[in-house]
C-alpha cells in the first residue's frame, strides 16, 4: 500500500541537508511509510535522535521531536517513554551515535526492554565530521582516520541487541526499501525494545574513499552482497565474509519495562496504604 | 544548654541508630537537635561514630568538638576519642570490649554493655540500646518516656519488645550502680 | 510526630529531607546512578515516587540519568536527579542541553572532596564553579545552597519552583555534612507549600511558537503528547524551535537566556545574615561553613569585636549587589570556604576594591570550625 509521506514532513525545511545520493532519505521514507500504514496519530509519536547526519532527521518530521546530545538519544527516550508510556517513542540514530558513544545506552535500553523503536542508520562512517571510521566500518575499509585501512573489527549490532535482551531485531539495506519499511512497522508494533539496522550509503565519504562509484552503484552493491537470514543460515563464515545478512533475526515476548513498572506503582501504592 | 554526645565503636554495633534514637527522643522533649555520623568505607567492622547535639536554642555549628557524654565501645574508639571528652564529662565504657580503660578528662563509668545485651535479650546486636539506657540514666539527657517512644519508633519492625528490654536493662544496671 | 499548626515534626537526614521535599514540590520523576554521598536520595525516591504514581529509574550511568530526567521533563513531569562530584562532572554536557533548550530540571550535587575520586565521604565546597561553568559555552543556571536540614526542605521546593518558573536547570548544592546529618524539620502541610508550575501556552497548537518569550523572557512550554508538536534541539534555534545559524538570532537567543535570569535575580536570591548592621568585619560563607561563621561571629562579638556574617543561599546568580553594598560600609570581608578559593573571586568582583577581602580556606575534608573563624576575625 502506498502511503504519502508528505503529511509527516515539515516541508518548509526541504530541501534537507543530506548530500545528493545519501541513503538517509530512503531510510526515513521507510520509517514514515511504516508510521503511515500504522496510522499513528502525529501527537502520539515522539522522535528522538542524537548527533550526526541521521540525527538531523527529527527536525524534518512533524511529530514531537528532540535532537539531543551525541549518543544519548536512547537515554532521553527512556525518560520520555517512562514518563509517558502511551507515546510511540522512536529513536533515529546513526552508527557512530548508537554503536560508539551511545553503545552502553543501547545495551541497557535493550536489557530493560524499554518500549522504544530504534532505527540505526548505518552508513559505516562518521559523515557529519567528514568521514572518520566508526565501530561499523568493516575491517580493511578506508576512512579519513584510517588512511591505511581500518584495522578494527566491526560490530554486529543485531547480535548485540538480541543478546542484550531486545524483543525485535532486524536488518535491511536501502536496496530493500519496502522490506525495511515492513521491519520498522513490525518494530513499532513490538511491545518492548525493537531494533532495526538500516544499512545505507554515504557516497560522499564512505563511497568515495572506498571507490564504490555512484550512489546507484552503492545500492546495487548492497543488493548483490545481501544474503537473507534463511540463506545465510546454510552458509559458512567464509562464504558470509563481506556479505550483509538481512532479515528479521529475532522476535521475543519478554515483558516491556513501562508495563512492568506499572506493577511497581501498584505494589508501592498498596504498601503506602498499609 | 548545649550537650554534645559522641557514640564511638565499630561498624555493625548500631551506633548510628542509637544516635538517631537519642536525637529523636530529644526532639520529642522539645529540644533542638543535630545527629551526624562518620564511618569508613567498610560496611561492617570499620571504625564508626555517631554524634548528637542537644540544645535548647538553635544549633549553629553542628559538629561535636568536646563531648559532654562519650560512649566508647572498642579499643580503637578509646584510643581515638577518650581524650576528646570534656573535663568532668560522662564517659561510658563497654568493659567487656575494651581491654584497658584509657586516660580521659571525663569521669569513667564501666559497664559490660554488650554482655548485658546478650543477657537481657540473647542478642549482642541490642548493645546499642543497652548503651542508650546506661548513658541517658547516667547523664540525664532526655526523659525516659521519650527515649522509650523513640526506641519503639526507630528500631526495626518486630524488634520493639527486645529493644525495650535492652533499654530497661541499661537503665536498671546504671540505677543499681548508683550513678543514675 | 505532630508539630505546631498541623505541621509534621520529623527528624530527617538532609538527603532524606531533599527527597521528601521533592515529592511535596511535585516531583514525579527521578533518574539517577548510585554515588556517595547522595545515594539516599535515590533510595528514598525509589520507594516514594511510585507510591504517588511517579517514576524512578536507576540508569546505566550519570549521563543517562540527566538525559532521562530531561526527557521526562519534556512530557511535563517535574524531574530530578541527584549525584556527587564525579557524577556532576559527567552530567555537565546535558545540563548545558537543558539550559539551552530551557527544559526544567533539578540536579542535586551532594559535594564531596575532589578532584577525581577524592575523599568520597568527606565534605568539600569545591564545586561552586563547576555548578556555574561546568558545561561548555555561556549558559544560564541557578544554584541554591542550604546549610541546615530545614533549609534543604525550603530550597528543594524553591529549586523546583524556580526551575519551572524560569525554565532553567537548578542545581541544589549540598555539603556532605548536611546531606548526612539529621535535624528537626517541620514539614508544612502540602496545601501550605507554594508550588509553581512551568508556563503553558495559551494559544492553539497552530499558533504555538515554542521559544517565543513574553516580557519575562520565559517561553511557555507545552508538554509532549498534548497536541503541540514542537522541535527541541541543542543547536541555536529561533522562536520556532528550529535550528538556524543566523548571527543576529544567536546573539538575541543568548542575551534572552541571560536576561530571563537577571530579571528574576531579586526573587531568586536568598541570603541570611547575622549582626550585619554595625559590623566592621563580615564573614561571607555558604552551606555548612555558614553555620561555623554564625557561631564564630557570635563568639567574636562576645570578645567585643564588631563582626557580622552573610550566608549565601543562592550562589548563582551571584548576589553581587548585596555584597557590593556591604563592602561599601565595612572594613573587611572574610570569605570562608572549603576549597582553595572559589567564592572569594566573586566576592572580590562584587566588593570592587571598596573594602579588603581576605580568604580562609580549609581543604582537608573537615569542616571549618567556629574557633578558626574567630581566629581569622581576630587576625585581620
Amino acid at each position: 500500500m502506498a502511503v504519502p509521506v508528505d503529511n509527516y514532513l515539515r516541508n518548509q525545511f526541504m530541501p534537507h541537508m543530506w548530500c545528493p545520493g545519501c541513503g538517509h532519505g530512503i531510510v526515513l521514507g521507510a520509517v514514515l511509510r511504516a508510521i503511515g500504514r500504522l496510522d499513528l496519530p502525529k501527537d502520539e509519536v515522539c522522535i528522538v535522535s542524537g548527533i550526526g547526519c541521521a540525527s538531523r532527521a527529527p527536525g524534518y518530521l512533524d511529530f514531537n521531536t528532540v535532537h539531543t546530545t551525541h549518543g544519548r538519544a536512547l537515554a532521553f527516550a527512556t525518560g520520555i517513554k517512562l514518563a509517558r508510556p502511551d507515546l510511540h517513542v522512536i529513536v533515529l540514530t546513526g552508527d557512530g551515535d548508537a554503536s560508539a558513544i551511545g553503545g552502553n545506552h543501547l545495551i541497557h535500553a535493550a536489557r530493560r526492554n524499554m518500549g522504544i523503536t530504534t532505527v540505526m542508520f548505518n552508513n559505516s562512517i562518521y559523515g557529519m565530521t567528514n568521514g572518520q571510521y566508526s565501530p561499523m566500518t568493516p575491517k580493511g575499509r578506508y576512512a579519513s582516520t584510517a588512511p591505511y585501512g581500518n584495522v578494527e573489527r566491526n560490530f554486529d549490532m543485531c547480535e548485540l541487541v538480541k543478546a542484550a535482551g531486545g524483543n525485535y531485531v532486524a536488518r535491511a539495506t536501502t536496496a530493500h526499501a519496502r522490506q525495511l519499511s515492513n521491519y520498522v512497522e513490525h518494530a513499532i508494533q513490538t511491545q518492548g525494545f525493537a531494533f532495526v539496522e538500516a544499512v545505507t550509503q554515504c557516497p560522499t565519504y564512505f563511497g568515495r574513499r572506498n571507490k564504490m562509484g555512484t550512489p546507484v552503484d552503492m545500492i546495487e552493491w548492497f543488493r548483490k552482497n545481501s544474503v537473507n537470514a534463511a540463506a545465510a543460515a546454510k552458509l559458512g563464515p567464509e562464504e558470509l565474509d563481506g556479505k550483509i545478512v538481512v532479515g528479521e533475526f529475532y522476535r521475543g515476548d519478554a515483558p516491556e519495562y513501562t508495563q512492568v513498572y506499572e506493577e511497581v506503582i501498584k505494589r508501592a501504592k498498596e504498601a503506602a496504604a498499609r | 544548654m548545649r550537650k554534645e554526645i559522641r557514640l564511638s565503636g565499630y561498624g555493625g554495633q548500631g551506633l548510628i541508630l542509637a544516635g538517631i534514637i537519642l536525637a529523636e527522643a530529644a526532639m520529642r522533649d522539645g529540644y533542638e537537635v543535630v545527629q551526624s555520623q562518620s564511618y569508613g568505607p567498610e560496611a561492617r567492622g570499620g571504625a564508626s561514630r555517631a554524634e548528637v547535639i542537644i540544645s535548647d536554642e538553635p544549633i549553629d555549628y553542628p559538629k561535636v568538638t568536646s563531648p559532654d557524654v562519650l560512649l566508647l565501645m572498642s579499643d580503637q574508639a578509646c584510643k581515638r576519642f577518650a581524650g576528646s571528652a570534656c573535663e568532668g564529662g560522662t564517659v561510658i565504657v563497654d568493659s567487656g570490649l575494651v581491654t584497658s580503660v584509657p586516660e580521659t578528662p571525663g569521669i569513667v563509668h564501666e559497664f559490660p554493655i554488650t554482655d548485658m545485651a546478650v543477657e537481657a535479650t540473647g542478642r549482642s546486636i541490642s548493645a546499642n540500646v543497652v548503651a542508650l539506657g546506661v548513658l541517658n540514666t547516667v547523664a540525664g539527657l532526655v526523659s525516659p518516656e521519650s527515649l522509650k517512644k523513640a526506641v519503639s519508633a526507630r528500631v526495626p519492625r518486630g524488634t520493639g519488645e527486645i529493644n525495650l528490654a535492652a533499654l530497661g536493662a541499661g537503665i536498671a544496671a546504671s540505677e543499681a550502680a548508683g550513678v543514675g | 510526630m505532630p508539630g505546631r499548626k498541623g505541621r509534621d515534626l520529623r527528624l530527617l537526614q538532609g538527603n532524606e529531607c531533599c527527597a521528601e521535599a521533592a515529592i511535596l514540590a511535585g516531583c514525579t520523576f527521578f533518574a539517577g546512578y548510585p554515588i556517595t554521598p547522595s545515594t539516599e536520595i535515590a533510595e528514598i525516591l525509589s520507594e516514594k515516587l511510585p507510591q504517588v504514581g511517579g517514576h524512578f529509574i536507576q540508569m546505566e550511568d550519570e549521563i543517562a540519568s540527566i538525559a532521562a530526567v530531561i526527557g521526562a521533563s519534556l512530557t511535563g513531569a517535574k524531574s530530578m536527579t541527584a549525584t556527587s562530584g564525579p557524577g556532576f562532572s559527567l552530567k555537565q554536557e546535558n545540563i548545558g542541553f537543558a539550559s539551552f533548550t530551557e527544559i526544567p530540571c533539578v540536579i542535586v550535587n551532594v559535594q564531596r572532596t575532589g578532584p577525581s575520586t577524592g575523599l568520597p565521604t568527606a565534605p568539600a565546597q569545591a564545586d561552586l564553579m563547576q555548578a556555574r561553568w561546568g558545561t561548555h559555552g555561556d549558559h544560564p543556571i541557578v544554584a541554591l545552597y542550604p546549610s541546615t536540614v530545614p533549609e534543604v526542605f525550603d530550597l528543594t521546593v524553591k529549586a523546583f519552583n524556580i526551575s519551572e518558573r524560569l525554565r532553567v536547570p537548578v542545581i541544589l548544592l549540598m555539603d556532605e555534612v548536611v546531606g548526612h546529618m539529621r535535624e528537626k524539620v517541620e514539614i508544612p502541610h502540602v496545601s501550605d507549600i507554594e508550588i509553581i508550575n512551568r508556563p503553558r501556552p495559551d494559544v492553539p497548537p497552530e499558533k504555538y511558537l515554542p521559544y517565543a518569550a513574553g516580557p519575562d523572557g520565559v517561553p511557555p512550554m507545552a508538554p509532549f503528547g498534548t497536541g503541540y508538536r514542537w522541535h527541541v534541539t541543542g543547536l541555536y534555534h529561533d522562536e520556532t524551535g528550529f535550528p538556524t545559524t543566523a548571527a543576529p538570532n544567536a546573539d538575541r537567543q543568548m542575551k534572552r537566556l541571560y536576561a530571563k535570569i537577571e530579571s528574576a535575580a531579586e526573587e531568586i536570591t536568598f541570603t541570611s545574615e547575622e549582626s550585619l548592621d554595625d559590623a566592621e568585619i563580615v564573614v561571607v560563607a555558604c552551606g555548612i561553613t555558614a553555620r561555623s561563621a554564625r557561631r564564630g561571629v557570635r563568639l567574636a562579638r562576645e570578645r567585643g569585636i564588631k563582626a557580622g556574617m552573610l550566608q549565601l543561599k543562592t550562589i548563582w546568580p551571584f548576589p553581587y549587589g548585596i555584597i557590593g553594598d556591604i563592602a561599601g560600609r565595612v572594613e573587611k570581608i572574610i570569605v570562608a570556604e572549603m576549597n582553595m578559593g572559589q567564592l572569594i573571586g566573586e566576592v572580590e568582583r562584587a566588593a570592587c576594591g571598596k573594602c579588603e577581602v581576605v580568604g580562609y580556606s580549609r581543604v582537608d575534608g573537615e569542616p571549618i570550625a567556629p574557633a578558626e573563624i574567630v581566629a581569622k576575625i581576630e587576625e585581620v
